[in-house]
């Protein structure tokens, strides 16, 4: 059915596009981009602003009482009481996040690369690989505090240790999945294993790679606020504990609240820079999405 | 150096795998002399593709020797030019940059390269495409983007594997006119397998027959066309007419047999 569609579509197309070209059609401005991306986008949005009404309904017509669930009102009054404590403690965690998210993916691919290359190196990391994702974060977040005080590194830390291994699978995945016929004609070309790394192998992996960064981008941000549950002075987490503590409804919605659009942003970003880096990959996704719809 | 573009040489080949053994290939023996234009023919699966996959060193042979210009082949050869049976294109790269990976990874001086990278996008009709993604093209758009890309170096050995069952017929044709020409021009050896007979039999110095599995030599046709093939002509004369029957008659017989 798909494919159905989506070849007329691309027959319709070619024809439409044979007097300009077909490099324009291939590579979208960024602006173009940018409005193709809302387009697709506006769907999760309005569901978002539903879900907001729906809470805004429920507090005002007070089926629940206030301190259980503060109205919207409540809840952005309360930023707007003190500004400047969320969004030192926002910068805390997104600080910790965007640390733990980069060191993830850096150790991650190279993780990844090596273990593509090696069976033996692959059969012995595999599974501390699995034995790190397997322990609850929680568990040993305290053991982190233990040995690296309080500070950032053991929410930073944590926050690794979460977003890590779906980088490391979708990566190896990625790694493995290249057409063995491409590996092929590349060695009758007379590669080295660095040109084939690097043309052929490295790109071809790339769009299992972000959607394991999606992934990755979340749980580092849930990673930084455990890490903050466990021993912080700082961050959303320590908001979210301390309202807890003071049973300060509002300002606990408010650290919840940031702390989703924290997360919803980077993989938003993620996303975007998904598009942006593999055109190529997107715009195929893009038409079979879309016929689908 | 021996006289022999590519000799193979009593070979088998056999796949072992967990769930079977298949012998892909047992006691082919075939000879090609430099600047020979040979083709494949044989039912699917009786080892076309791993016979080119040999002579070019991607695949060893269980048993028996295979040389390339005298030379024993281990191991995969960067001296030919391979078109694979699915076009194999890099889907991030456009058609041009697709056909200049050759020349990438061969770190052959960019401008030649470039220059005869137009040459051959012009002669195989990608003009207007070189910039299209390969998912932007049609099959057989995408088995000339790995034409040229095969071409690419001027290689001495040429091994094409099925390189135009996408294309139309009249495509086929042109095709066929213009890598008979490219052929005569560049003084290439070639082997085609293809699944055409007349494609074989215009095209070719000598028609190789495989009988189905395990893959054998059935048969050697030779093809005693004068050299100047226009494609009509061709067609028309007894000895094409001959041949083709011949071959028929050949790859029926077997297939009636099984
Ligand atoms: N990598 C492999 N592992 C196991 N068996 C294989 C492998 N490659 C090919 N074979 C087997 O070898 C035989 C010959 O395969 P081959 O691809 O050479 O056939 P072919 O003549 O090219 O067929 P077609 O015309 O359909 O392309 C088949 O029976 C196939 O199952
Ligand atoms: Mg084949």
């Amino acid at each position: 059915m798909v494919t159905h569609t989506q070849s007329a579509r691309t027959g319709q197309r070619e024809r439409a596009g044979e007097a300009s070209g077909v490099a324009e059609r291939g590579r979208p401005g960024i602006g173009q981009r940018l409005g193709g991306f809302l387009e697709r986008s506006w769907r999760p949005f309005a569901l978002l602003a539903a879900l907001f009404v729906a809470w805004w309904g429920v507090t005002a017509a007070e089926l629940v009482e206030p301190y259980l669930v503060p109205s919207p009102g409540d809840t952005f009054d309360a930023i707007a009481a003190r500004p400047e404590y969320f969004w030192e403690h926002t910068w805390t965690t997104t600080y910790e996040t965007i640390l733990g998210f980069v060191i993830a993916i850096a150790v991650g691919v190279v993780a990844a690369v090596a273990m593509v290359q090696s069976s033996t190196l692959e059969k012995t990391l595999y599974p501390l690989l699995l034995f790190a994702q397997v322990i609850p974060k929680i568990a040993i977040a305290p053991l982190f505090v233990v040995w690296l005080g309080f500070g950032l590194g053991p929410k930073i830390l944590v926050a690794v240790l979460m977003a890590f291994f779906p980088v490391v699978i979708s990566m190896v995945t990625g790694l493995k999945s290249v057409d063995p016929e491409m590996l092929q004609l590349s060695s009758t070309m007379g590669a080295k294993s660095g040109q084939t790394f690097w043309k052929i192998r490295f790109p071809a992996s790339l769009p299992h790679l972000f959607s394991g960064l999606k992934v990755a981008a979340t749980m580092a941000v849930t990673g930084a606020v455990v890490g903050e549950f466990v021993g912080a002075n700082a961050g959303l987490g320590f908001v979210i504990l301390q309202a807890n503590g003071n049973l300060d409804t509002p300002v606990l919605f408010a650290g919840l609240l940031i702390m989703s659009l924290l997360g919803v942003l980077l993989f938003v970003i993620v996303e975007w820079l998904e598009q942006l880096l593999l055109p190529w990959h997107a715009s195929r996704r893009d038409e079979g999405a879309s016929t689908t719809l | 150096m021996a006289g022999y573009a590519v000799e193979i040489d009593d070979v088998t080949v056999r796949f072992r795998s967990k769930k079977r053994d298949v012998t892909a290939l047992t006691d082919v023996t075939m000879r090609v002399e430099p600047g020979e234009f040979v083709s494949i023919v044989g039912p699917s699966g009786c080892g076309k593709s791993t016979l080119l996959k040999l002579a070019s060193g991607l695949l060893p042979a269980s048993t028996g020797d295979v040389r390339l210009f005298g030379e024993p082949v281990h191991g995969p050869r960067k001296d030919i030019g391979y078109v694979f049976q699915k076009a194999a294109l890099l889907e991030w790269r456009s058609a041009r940059k697709n056909i200049l990976l050759q020349a990438e990874m061969r770190k052959l001086p960019p401008k030649e390269a470039a220059a005869r990278a137009d040459e051959l996008i012009e002669m195989t009709g990608l003009s207007g495409f070189e910039d299209a993604l390969p998912h932007e093209l049609s099959g057989g758009m995408q088995q000339r983007v790995a034409l040229c890309r095969a071409l690419l170096h001027r290689p001495p050995v040429l091994l094409m594997d099925e390189p135009f069952g996408a294309l139309d017929a009249l495509t086929r044709e042109q095709m066929n006119v213009e890598l008979r020409r490219i052929w005569q021009e560049t003084g290439t050896t070639v082997l085609l397998v293809t699944h055409s007979i007349a494609e074989a039999v215009y095209l070719s110095d000598q028609v190789v027959m495989i009988s189905a599995r395990p893959g054998t030599v059935a048969g050697v046709v030779d093809v005693n066309l004068p050299v100047e093939r226009d494609y009509g002509p061709t067609m028309a004369e007894p000895e094409f007419a001959k041949a083709t029957r011949h071959i028929r008659d050949h790859l029926g017989a077997a297939a009636a047999a099984e």
